[in-house]
C-alpha cells in the first residue's frame, strides 16, 4: 500500500486544501479582523490615538459607545490606541520575521550545502549565538539605547531570531543532498547555484514557511513583553505592550486598558500558530490511510 | 500452441554477439583500474578519524562499445560507490578511469560536465530520484538547458519526444512526480538521463523497487534504447535472475573486490568461485518441481571496516580445498577459461603454485570444484516453461 | 479434509478517505490447514498485506473490516471478537513477522528483553523463565552465542540476525499460525536462503501454520503447499503449488509468471503484462484484469467473474473456465490497442 505523501506543488493546491481545513479557514478569518482595521488605522480609528481631547471630563473612562474601549487616564480612546498600537506590533513582527527567515534560511542553507569545515565553523558559530539569552541580550541593548529608532528594534530582534530555523533548514539541506536527485542533477553536469536554487531551496520551503507563521506570533509576544518592560516601541507611540504597560498599574481599576490589548495579543498569536500547523498540514500532509 | 504476438520472445543473442565482435575493434569504451575508495570511520566528540571502510578496493574491468557489463554483489559490497565513482559522483581515492580515452579523474570543472554529457546514470530509488517540486518536463528538460542543446520550443518538443521515446504520454510534461507510479517514474529518469544523449549509462539496480510485471516492462525498455540508440550500460544489480536477463558479461563483488568477471552465459552455467556459488545457489527458484542443491552460507557479509585477511571470503568459503593458505594470500582475479577470471587459489587452474600455497600453511593442493554446475544445467532442461498451456 | 485452522470469509477492508472508498481488499476467502504453508503471491495494492493486518485487527484508521466479513479461527469470529480477547491471541495464538526487521524491534531495548516481553504479557512465569525461554528461541533460531546476543540492542545486530530475533519472538509462545509478510523483502539472497530455510525447518519441528505473503514467486515456490494469487484486492486464483507452477490458469497468473526473469531461462525478452494495477478506489466493473488481458472479450467487461472451480483443489476467477476456446486468440490487450502507456 503506497502513502499517500503527495507534496504540496502548486500554489493553487495547498490554498484549496487549506481552505478545506474549518481551523485554516477560522485563523485566516480572525488574521482578517485583527489585520485589516490595524492596517488601516486611520481609516477605522475615530481619534488619533495620542490626542487628549478632554484630560479632565474624558479621562479613564469604562468602555461606552462613544470609546467601545474606553479611555485611559490621559483621555486617550483605547480602541484608536489598540489599532495604532497593532499596526505598529504588527509591523514590526512581520518585518522582523521577514528579515529573520530570510537570514536563517539563508545561512542554514549555506552551511548545509557547502559541508566540511565551512559548515562546521558555522555550526559553531551559531551554537555561540544560541547560547546567548535572547532576551537578556534585547533588554541589555534597549536599556543602553534609550530613545532606539523603530526601525533598529525590528532589525536587532530579526537577527537574533533565527538560529532555530537556521538548523532546521540546514538539517533538510543535509537531507536532500543526500537525495538522488540531486546526485541526478550533479550527473547532468548542473553547478552548486542550480543545484542550490532549483533542486534544494524549493524544498525546504515548507519548514521555512511553517517557521514564518509561528514566527510572527512569537515576535508579537516577543515585542509586548519588551514595550512592557518600557524597552520596546518607546511612548508616545503605541503598541500593544506599552498599552498593556499603561494600565498595568491600575488594572484593577482600569481594567479596560490592558484588557483589549492583551485579547488583540492572544487571539492574533493564537491565530498564527493555528495557521502554521494549518500550513504544515497543508503543505505536507500526512499519509491519509492505504490505497 | 502458439505464441501470443505480444509474448513473443526475441532472442537477441546474436545481436550482443555482433556488438561484442564490434566493440573489439574499437577498444573499451570505459576501462577502470586498481579503482578504490575508502571512507574514514569517526568517532568520539572531536571526529577523529579511527580507521576507514575501504568500500571498493583496487577494481580493474573493462567495457566495451555497446556491451551491458552488471555488477553484482549484496549490500555493502561496493557495487554501487563503484558506478558513483565511474560518474564522480563519489569521489574516488585511488586509481584510474578512462572514457573513451579520457581520464575522467583529471578532469576539472569544465571537463567534468563536458564528459557528463555523455555518461549518465539512472538511480533506484523512483521516489527519491525526482525533485517533488518540479514538474517532470521541468526535469527531463534540465540537462538540456545544462548543455544548451535546445532552446524554446526545440527543447519543448525533444522533452516530449524523450516521453513518448520511453513510453509516456507527451502531454504529461506539466505533471509532478508524485502523480506517476513507481514505474512510470523510473520511465521518467530514465527520460531525463537520455536528455543529454548519452553514450553510456550507469544502470544503478533500476529496477530493484519494482513490481515483477513493472519490472520487466522496464527490463525491456532498456534494452530497446540500447539497441536504438547503441548505448553502452554499466548495470548495478543485486537480482542475479534480472541480471542475467540484461548482460553481456557480468562481475561479482564482494567486500569491496570483484572476485568473479565472465561472460554472462559462462558465469552462469559454470560458476568458478566459490561466492558465486552460493549466490547463485541461494536465488529462490519459480519451480516447485526443482529440487536444488543449495549451498547456505554461515553467518553474515564481515564488516567492511576489518576485512578478513587474505581471500575476503575464506571465513565463509564452502570449498573442500580451503585451508590456512586462504587466510594468508590475497587471491588474484585469474583468467580459469578463455575470458572468465575468479579469485581463488584452490579452484583449478590457478597460477598461485602449490608450493607457494604450501609456504602460506596450504594443505590441501587446489582441486577443480563446481557444485552447481550440474544443477544449473538440470534446470536449464527439466524446467518446463512455467505457467504455459500446452 | 478436516476443519481448517483459519478460515477467511468474505474479508472486506476499505479505507474511507474523504469521498472515495479504496477497497483495498475486497471480498477475499481462502483457509489454511494446521502445519501448513499457504502463499499469498501479488504485487503491490493487490490487497495482500491488508488482508494480514486485517486478520490480526491490526487495520488503522481510515480502514475498517466490512460488516460481512469472517475470520474464523479456533471456533471464534475475530471480526466480531472484543479487544482483550484480540490481544490475548495476538503474538499468542497468532503472531506476525515483518518485512522491515529493524523498524520492528523497539532501539532502546534489548533484543533478549524483547522477545522475552512477549513471553510476560501471554503470563507464563517469571521474569527469569521468561528471560532464559527467549534465550533458548534464539538459539532455536540459529543465533551464535544466544546469552551474549540476547542483551544486546538492535542496531548491534545485522538484518539477518534481526529477522531471526523476530522470528524467535513470533515463535515464543508455540502460536498455531504465523503471518510471514515479505520477510526476506529486505535481505540480500544469502540471507535471505538462511532464513525460508530456517521457517521451513522450524515449522516441521513446531507443526505452525504459515501465512507466507511475498511477491517473489520463487519464494513462493520454495516454501508454500497451497498459494492463492491476489489482484486487485480480490484473490485471482487459488491452486496447490505445483499446479499453479505447472499450470496457471488465470491469465493475470500466467502474466506474472512469464513477466519475471528466471536463472533456468537464456537471455530473451521478457513478457510483460502491459499497463498497470488501477487505483484501489475505482476498480474496473466486470473483471478486473480485463484491460490488461489478452483473452478478454465482451463477457469480462459484462460480468464480473466468479471463481470458477478447475478441479477440486483448483479454482481461477476468469471466465475461460467456461468458454476455453478464447484462450486460442490471443489480441493485444485494451490498455495497448487505446494506445494508454503505462
Amino acid at each position: 500500500m503506497k502513502a499517500d505523501i503527495t507534496p504540496a506543488v502548486g500554489k493553487l493546491r495547498v490554498f484549496r486544501r487549506l481552505m478545506s481545513r474549518r481551523s485554516a479557514v477560522a485563523a485566516m478569518l480572525v488574521l482578517a479582523l485583527v489585520v485589516i482595521p490595524c492596517a488601516a488605522a486611520p481609516l477605522f480609528a475615530r481619534y488619533d490615538p495620542s490626542a487628549q481631547p478632554d484630560i479632565i471630563a474624558l479621562r479613564s473612562q469604562p468602555p461606552s459607545f462613544a470609546h467601545p474601549f474606553g479611555t485611559d487616564p490621559f483621555s486617550r480612546d483605547v480602541l484608536s490606541r489598540v489599532l495604532y498600537g497593532g499596526r505598529v506590533s504588527l509591523a514590526v513582527a512581520l518585518i522582523a520575521t521577514l528579515v529573520s527567515i530570510t537570514f536563517g534560511t539563508a545561512y542554514g542553507a549555506v552551511a548545509g550545502f557547502a559541508g566540511g569545515a565551512v559548515e562546521s565553523e558555522m555550526m559553531r558559530l551559531l551554537d555561540a549565538l544560541l547560547s546567548i539569552p535572547r532576551l537578556l541580550l534585547l533588554i541589555a541593548v534597549f536599556a543602553a539605547w534609550r530613545q532606539l529608532p523603530l526601525p533598529a528594534f525590528v532589525l536587532i530582534v530579526g537577527f537574533t531570531g533565527w538560529y532555530g530555523l537556521s538548523r532546521v533548514v540546514r538539517g533538510q539541506v543535509l537531507a536532500l543532498k543526500g537525495q538522488d536527485f540531486v546526485a541526478s542533477a550533479r550527473a547532468l553536469g548542473a553547478g552548486r547555484a542550480r543545484i542550490l536554487m532549483n533542486h534544494i531551496l524549493p524544498n525546504v520551503l515548507t519548514p521555512v514557511i511553517v517557521a514564518a507563521a509561528l514566527g510572527v506570533g512569537h515576535v508579537i509576544l516577543l515585542e509586548a513583553g519588551l514595550s512592557y518592560l518600557g524597552v520596546g516601541v518607546q511612548q508616545p507611540q503605541p503598541s500593544w505592550g506599552n498599552i498593556i504597560q499603561d494600565g498595568s498599574d491600575q488594572i484593577a481599576r482600569l481594567w479596560w486598558i490592558s484588557f483589549f490589548p492583551g485579547v488583540a495579543i492572544v487571539v492574533t498569536v493564537m491565530a498564527f500558530n493555528i495557521l502554521g500547523d494549518e500550513l504544515r498540514e497543508a503543505l505536507e500532509p500526512r499519509q491519509t490511510g492505504a490505497g | 500452441m502458439s505464441e501470443p504476438s505480444w509474448m513473443m520472445e526475441t532472442s537477441d543473442r546474436i545481436q550482443a554477439v555482433e556488438r561484442m565482435q564490434e566493440a573489439e575493434r574499437g577498444g573499451p569504451l570505459l576501462s577502470i583500474r586498481n579503482l578504490s575508495k575508502s571512507f574514514p570511520i569517526r568517532r568520539g566528540l572531536l571526529g577523529r578519524t579511527a580507521g576507514e571502510v575501504r568500500a571498493v578496493n583496487d577494481v580493474s574491468f573493462d567495457i566495451a562499445r555497446g556491451e551491458t557489463l552488471s555488477l553484482v554483489g549484496e549490500s555493502g559490497c561496493g557495487k554501487t560507490t563503484t558506478g558513483r565513482s565511474i560518474l564522480r559522483l563519489i569521489e574516488p581515492t585511488a586509481g584510474r578511469i578512462d572514457f573513451d580515452g579520457r581520464d575522467v579523474r583529471r578532469l576539472g570543472a569544465t571537463g567534468l560536465r563536458e564528459i557528463r554529457r555523455e555518461m549518465q546514470i539512472i538511480f533506484q530509488d523512483p521516489v527519491s530520484s525526482l525533485n517533488p517540486r518540479m514538474t517532470i518536463g521541468a526535469a527531463i528538460r534540465e540537462g538540456i538547458t545544462i548543455h544548451r542543446l535546445a532552446e524554446g520550443s526545440a527543447a519543448d518538443a525533444k522533452v516530449q519526444q524523450l516521453l513518448e521515446e520511453v513510453g509516456l504520454r507527451g502531454e504529461y510534461a506539466t505533471r509532478y512526480p508524485h502523480e506517476f507510479s513507481g514505474g512510470q517514474r523510473q520511465r521518467i529518469g530514465i527520460a531525463r538521463a537520455l536528455a543529454v544523449e548519452p553514450r553510456f549509462i550507469v544502470c544503478d539496480e533500476p529496477v530493484s523497487a519494482l513490481d515483477v510485471s513493472v519490472q520487466a516492462q522496464v527490463i525491456n525498455l532498456l534494452r530497446d534504447l540500447q539497441r536504438e540508440r547503441q548505448l553502452t550500460y554499466l548495470f548495478i544489480a543485486h537480482d542475479l535472475s534480472v541480471v542475467k536477463h540484461m548482460s553481456d558479461r557480468v562481475a561479482v563483488m564482494y567486500l569491496g573486490k570483484i572476485v568473479e568477471l565472465a561472460p554472462a552465459e559462462d558465469l552462469y552455467r559454470e560458476p568458478m568461485m566459490p561466492y558465486t556459488q552460493a549466490l547463485l545457489s541461494a536465488v529462490p527458484v519459480a519451480n516447485p518441481r526443482i529440487e536444488k542443491t543449495r549451498i547456505l552460507l554461515e553467518g553474515d557479509v564481515p564488516s567492511p571496516a576489518s576485512p578478513p585477511s587474505g581471500c575476503v571470503f575464506h571465513p565463509r568459503c564452502h570449498h573442500p580445498a580451503k585451508d590456512a593458505a586462504c587466510a594468508h594470500i590475497v587471491p588474484p582475479l585469474e583468467e580459469k577459461a578463455p575470458g572468465h577470471f575468479a579469485a581463488c587459489i584452490k579452484q583449478l587452474p590457478t597460477g598461485v603454485s602449490w608450493e607457494t600455497q604450501q609456504e602460506a600453511g596450504g594443505v590441501n593442493p587446489p582441486v577443480r570444484y563446481l557444485p552447481v554446475v550440474k544443477q544449473l544445467a538440470r534446470v536449464d532442461k527439466s524446467a518446463p516453461p512455467i505457467g504455459r498451456h500446452s | 479434509m478436516t476443519e481448517p485452522l483459519l478460515s477467511v470469509e468474505n474479508l472486506r477492508t476499505w479505507f474511507h478517505t474523504g469521498d472515495a472508498v479504496a477497497k483495498a481488499v475486497d471480498g477475499v476467502s481462502f483457509s489454511i490447514g494446521s502445519g501448513e504453508t499457504l502463499g499469498i503471491v501479488g504485487e503491490s495494492g493487490c490487497g495482500k498485506s491488508v488482508t494480514a493486518l486485517s486478520i490480526l485487527r491490526l487495520v488503522q484508521q481510515p480502514g475498517r473490516i466490512e460488516s460481512g466479513s469472517r475470520i474464523m479461527f479456533e471456533g471464534k469470529d475475530l471480526v466480531t471478537l472484543d479487544d482483550a480477547a484480540m490481544r490475548d491471541i495476538r503474538g499468542n495464538r497468532i503472531s506476525m513477522i515483518f518485512q522491515e526487521p529493524m523498524s520492528a524491534l523497539n532501539p532502546v531495548f534489548t533484543v533478549g528483553d524483547q522477545v522475552a516481553e512477549v513471553a510476560r504479557i501471554h503470563g507464563h512465569g517469571s521474569r527469569r523463565d521468561a528471560w532464559n525461554r527467549a534465550v533458548e528461541m534464539l538459539s532455536l533460531t540459529g543465533i551464535p552465542a544466544p546469552e551474549e546476543r540476547a542483551k544486546e540492542y538492535p542496531h548491534q545486530l545485522s538484518g539477518g540476525m534481526r529477522q531471526r530475533v523476530l522470528i524467535a519472538m513470533a515463535l515464543i509462545m508455540n502460536p498455531a499460525l504465523v503471518i510471514a509478510d515479505e520477510p526476506t523483502t529486505a535481505l540480500d539472497v544469502t540471507i535471505q536462503a538462511q532464513i525460508l530455510e530456517l521457517l521451513v525447518d522450524l515449522q516441521k519441528r513446531f507443526g505452525t501454520s504459515i501465512l507466507m505473503i511475498t511477491h517473489d514467486l520463487g519464494v513462493i515456490a520454495e516454501t508454500a503447499s497451497r498459494v492463492v494469487v491476489m489482484y486487485c484486492g480480490e484473490v485471482v486464483e487459488e491452486a496447490e503449488v505445483d499446479t499453479l507452477f505447472a499450470a496457471a490458469h488465470h491469465p493475470y497468473t500466467e502474466g506474472l509468471m512469464h513477466a519475471m526473469p528466471q536463472l533456468s531461462e537464456p537471455r530473451a525478452r521478457l513478457n510483460v503484462i502491459p499497463g498497470s494495477v488501477p487505483a484501489p478506489t475505482d476498480w474496473p466493473s466486470g473483471c478486473r484484469f480485463r484491460d490488461r488481458c489478452p483473452y478478454s472479450w465482451e463477457r469480462c467487461e459484462r460480468e464480473h467473474p466468479p471463481l470458477y472451480e478447475i478441479s477440486p483443489t483448483h479454482t481461477s476467477r476468469c471466465h475461460l473456465a467456461v468458454e476455453p476456446e478464447h484462450r486460442a486468440n490471443p489480441h493485444p490487450p485494451l490498455v495497448e490497442q487505446l494506445g494508454v502507456s503505462v
